[in-house]
């Protein structure tokens, strides 16, 4: 990683609040250090790579995207962070009621009280290495607060770009998302970089849901193929809140997401639905922690894999059901489809369950592509590369059809079309 | 228009057909028919491009082409047609995404123009109307939850709607209902032309009542042991297969 000196005015920079946390984080990241597959959370997860590379402060004058180049979905707001900088020239901000998004950079210089009470107090650094690392180092990022009773129709959509520079860049994005009570919003965090570029995207996202807030939380991960990302998402629920977290991850050579949420009042809900696409030699590590605190809440998980050449996943579904946490349901899905032979899933659940009276289901299955299915596809003139894809298509069409932004759906289908259409044209049979 | 000649094939180790010789002109409606086990679902399979059949010696002339020299999905183009025994269930690509992508698939290897939504529609509609086909089964997915008749009918509803040159049914009457039967001959002898052939294989001989074959074949253990006209179709219905088969062997023993 970069010098001390060189992040030393990082670690300086902002309220003396922010200043004591990053030392804090930071020293917290030099003890613990980069997690190894020693560590039972990252058994499958290899971070050498990252651990190795020399990454460099994105510069401040780096390449900028063409406005055409960035993903327009339609979204009334849209942050546009370049190299993990807030880029205003490349953003969109029309005025919504109810609903304020800005640059958390910008947040922390007007000293928005918000960011204080909320900032870091919900995704623990404790063991999590790289959370201490973008809580140490993160510089600018997105605050997004939905007021009261607010139900803005359209999404919020953050980009991150990222673009290559003379040696590869570290950015560290910081969301923070404070759903009000009663709101109704989704914002749509979507991760891109220059084709073929290597930097290393380490975002961190906190999610405060309040008392009946709904919340329809898209992570969209189409980095570079070359790229590292590691992501941890925590949320927190009050009472009779819904999270709906639709997390996609088609990009990066290696990348570890970590999906949390405590479902920490009665009647809250939270949904994690979850594809996957790994190709070639990327590896992609979905954990996912379901913390049932209190009773009568509801959670309901389906993650699915697509593995083709010797594309590698990992997935971990852990549930906790607090002693309190009676009458918890809990059904948790993981599905894969091995497209090659030498693709790899490794699929855990893991439920620690201290209440007697739940109900707590979990499966998961890896299968290939159904023969039959193939079979009568071809058989009623459809080729074999279309039939495959086709099929491949369906397997994924039960996550995608979740999904209630109609731009961003469309725009997803057509990429993973695109994507399969290359693969299958290759494999043809 | 086919011409089976000596025809074996095998499933792993096991011998299925065992010389099966056959020719269907144009116009023609041959049924096949045989006790379970006797190869005719195998022979179907394999007209089709089945991979899991291994064929050991023979040849099948399409058209003056070598037909086994082609994948499933040129023999489709080319025009021929399989309705399945057990048609697949395809959760998550919705029948009319299908049935057009088949369609346009065999359009593109004709030469012919894509077919768009809104005219496919029109034609899938009128299809329906001609085998009394609930217009809801076009909003699912292929197959996915229907009934074993529904099933059969979409069968027959593809065949009305890619227009093949050689139809073969394998068994599609089994396990229908004499309305769904009815429904699936009417759609059937729509189809009847002089430029187009059917194989119709089945169990029951109920299925000729209306569906009134050409000639009928007798298929007992890997080979068509007995050919005649339609009414060897209810002499068999009167004697059995069993002593069809008695029959069979003594013959090949003379």
């Amino acid at each position: 990683m970069t010098t001390l000196t060189e992040l030393e005015p990082i670690l300086t920079s902002g309220p003396e609040w922010l200043g004591r946390l990053r030392r804090q984080a930071y020293e917290r990241f030099s003890a613990l250090g980069f997690p190894s597959t020693k560590d039972e959370e990252w058994k499958y997860t290899n971070v050498s790579p990252i651990a190795k590379t020399q990454f460099v402060r994105a510069p401040l004058d780096g390449l900028r995207p063409r406005r055409q180049d960035l993903p327009d979905l339609g979204c009334a707001v849209r942050l546009v962070f370049v190299n993990g900088r807030f880029a205003p020239e490349l953003s969109t901000l029309e005025p919504a009621s109810g609903l304020r998004a800005q640059s958390l950079a910008a947040a922390l210089r007007e000293g928005h009280p918000a960011v204080e009470a909320h900032l870091a107090r919900y995704a623990s650094f404790e063991k999590q290495a790289f959370v201490a690392l973008n809580t140490a180092l993160a510089e600018d990022g997105a605050l997004v607060e939905i007021g009261k009773d607010a139900a803005p129709e359209r999404p919020v959509h953050l980009v991150f770009w990222s673009s290559p520079g003379d040696a590869p860049v570290a950015v560290h994005p910081r969301i923070l998302i404070l759903a009000a009570r009663g709101s109704q919003a989704s914002v749509i965090e979507h991760y891109l970089g220059t084709p073929g570029s290597r930097y290393f995207t380490n975002a961190v996202t906190e999610a405060v849901l309040g008392p009946g807030a709904v919340l329809d939380h898209y992570r969209i991960q189409d980095e570079s193929a070359q790229a590292y990302h590691v992501a941890t998402f925590q949320a927190v629920q009050d009472r009779d809140s819904v999270l709906r977290s639709h997390n996609l991850a088609f990009g990066a050579a290696l990348s570890r997401n970590d999906i949390n949420s405590v479902l920490d009042a009665e009647g809250a809900e939270g949904v994690l639905n979850g594809l996957f696409l790994v190709d070639g030699d990327r590896h992609a590590d979905f954990h996912t922690l379901l913390d049932h605190a209190k009773p009568h809440c509801a959670s309901h998980e389906l993650y699915k894999g697509i593995l083709d050449g010797r594309g590698v996943g990992v997935f971990n579904g852990k549930i906790i059901v607090r002693k309190d946490a009676q009458k918890t349901n809990a059904i948790q899905s993981n599905r894969n489809l091995l497209l090659s032979p030498d693709a790899v899933i490794n699929t855990k659940p893991q439920l620690e369950i201290f209440a007697d009276d739940v109900r707590c289901t979990h499966g998961a299955t890896v299968g290939q592509m159904d023969r039959e299915a193939l079979f009568y596809l071809r058989a009623r003139g459809i080729p074999a590369a279309a039939a495959r894809e086709m099929l491949t298509l369906a397997f994924a069409g039960e996550v995608l059809d979740e999904m209630r932004w109609e731009p961003l759906k469309e725009r997803l289908t057509a990429e993973l079309h695109e994507i399969l259409s290359r693969a299958m044209e290759g494999s043809a049979a | 228009m086919l011409k089976i000649i000596n025809l074996h094939a095998k499933v792993g180790d096991k011998e299925i057909l065992k010389g099966i010789d056959l020719e269907v002109k144009a116009g023609e409606v041959h049924a096949i028919m045989g006790p379970n086990g006797s190869g005719k679902s195998t022979l179907a399979q394999v007209l089709a491009g089945r991979e899991i059949y291994e064929v050991t010696e023979g040849q099948v002339l399409y058209e003056g082409r070598d037909l086994l020299e082609m994948k499933p999905e040129e023999r489709a183009a080319e025009g021929v047609f399989l309705a399945f025994q057990y048609p697949v269930e395809i959760p998550g690509v919705s029948n009319p995404y299908f049935l057009r992508s088949a369609l346009n698939s065999i359009r593109k290897h004709r030469g012919l123009p894509e077919i768009d939504a809104f005219d496919f529609s029109a034609l899938a509609r009128e299809k329906m109307k001609l085998l009394d086909m609930d217009e809801e089964l076009m909003k699912r997915s292929v197959n996915a939850g229907f009934s074993g008749g529904e099933k059969k009918r979409n069968e027959i509803l593809q065949l009305a709607i890619l227009e093949p040159k050689l139809a073969i049914l394998d068994e599609t009457d089994s396990g229908l209902d004499i309305d769904a039967l009815k429904a699936v001959a009417r759609g059937v002898n729509a189809l009847r032309s002089p430029e187009r052939a059917f194989i119709v294989v089945t169990h029951y001989q109920r299925l000729l009542n209306y569906i009134v074959p050409d000639f009928v074949h007798v298929m007992a253990n890997g080979k068509i042991v007995r050919s005649g006209d339609k009414s060897l179709a209810l002499e068999l219905e009167q004697r059995g297969y069993s002593e069809m088969d008695d029959l069979a062997v003594s013959e090949l023993v003379r």
